[in-house]
């Protein structure tokens, strides 16, 4: 069972990169593996694993990008966002 | 605070083969990709001892019933995903085409209506890469 939030360490540093998730989404899943698989630093916070306040927080910033509130959410630099395990948009955003 | 839900291998088995036998016998395609679906069935699993009910494991339930019934598994915008994407929204379930080899599946866009808007108002001002 993975942590609710976790800080992934990586090489990749230059974006400020927050992945959203659920512990139970293979999709999620993918998607974190591809961001360590490149070596990407990021934020990671599984939101089923929250409870209480602190989910209905991670919630509302997920809601603020992506209003269908569906997972993975991954956002960079506070100002884009890629929505579900998309590699491509991922390299592209993040310039890999 | 995490919790800490451990579901035996043995039980992802036997509910991974009820659901490959009941989808053979009602024309539907269990995703023949077994790590991946093993997965999926391990978050219906979780879901259940969460809930109570057998959520999509790639959507965030309410842990109301009511609220959730159109999320459990095989949830109501399955065929219609099936048809379009060739898999459902998670991809426990897949097409003919796929199973044959003659399309891909791929993470799709979220078909359920959203619950409601984002009340901080700069978000239209951001960039979304769906």
């Amino acid at each position: 069972m993975p942590e609710a939030r976790g800080s992934i360490p990586g090489t990749r540093s230059e974006h400020h990169t927050v992945f959203y998730g659920l512990s139970t989404c293979m999709w999620c899943k993918r998607t974190r593996q591809f961001l360590e698989s490149q070596g990407v630093k990021f934020d990671l916070v599984y939101v089923d694993l929250l409870r209480g306040q602190e989910r209905e927080e991670a919630v509302e910033q997920v809601r603020c990008w992506n209003s269908a509130i569906s997972f993975p959410t991954v956002v960079m630099d506070d100002s884009r966002c890629v929505v579900g395990y998309k590699p491509e948009k991922l390299k592209e955003a993040l310039g890999l | 605070m995490s919790e800490e839900i451990v579901i035996p291998p043995e039980k992802v088995d036997a509910l991974y083969e009820t659901l490959k036998r009941w989808a053979e016998s009602t024309g539907y395609n269990l995703n023949p990709d077994e790590e991946f679906t093993r997965g999926l069935v391990e978050g219906l699993l979780i879901n259940r001892q969460r809930y109570g009910y057998q959520s999509c494991p790639c959507r965030l339930a309410s842990g109301d019933k009511r609220k959730d019934k159109d999320i459990i598994c095989p949830c109501d915008y399955r065929d219609a995903d099936l048809a379009d994407w060739g898999a459902c929204y998670c991809a426990l379930y897949v097409s003919d085409e796929v199973l044959r080899g003659e399309r891909e599946i791929q993470s799709i866009p979220e078909r359920r209506p959203p619950e409601g808007r984002c009340s901080w108002d700069q978000s239209a001002q951001r960039e979304q890469h769906n």
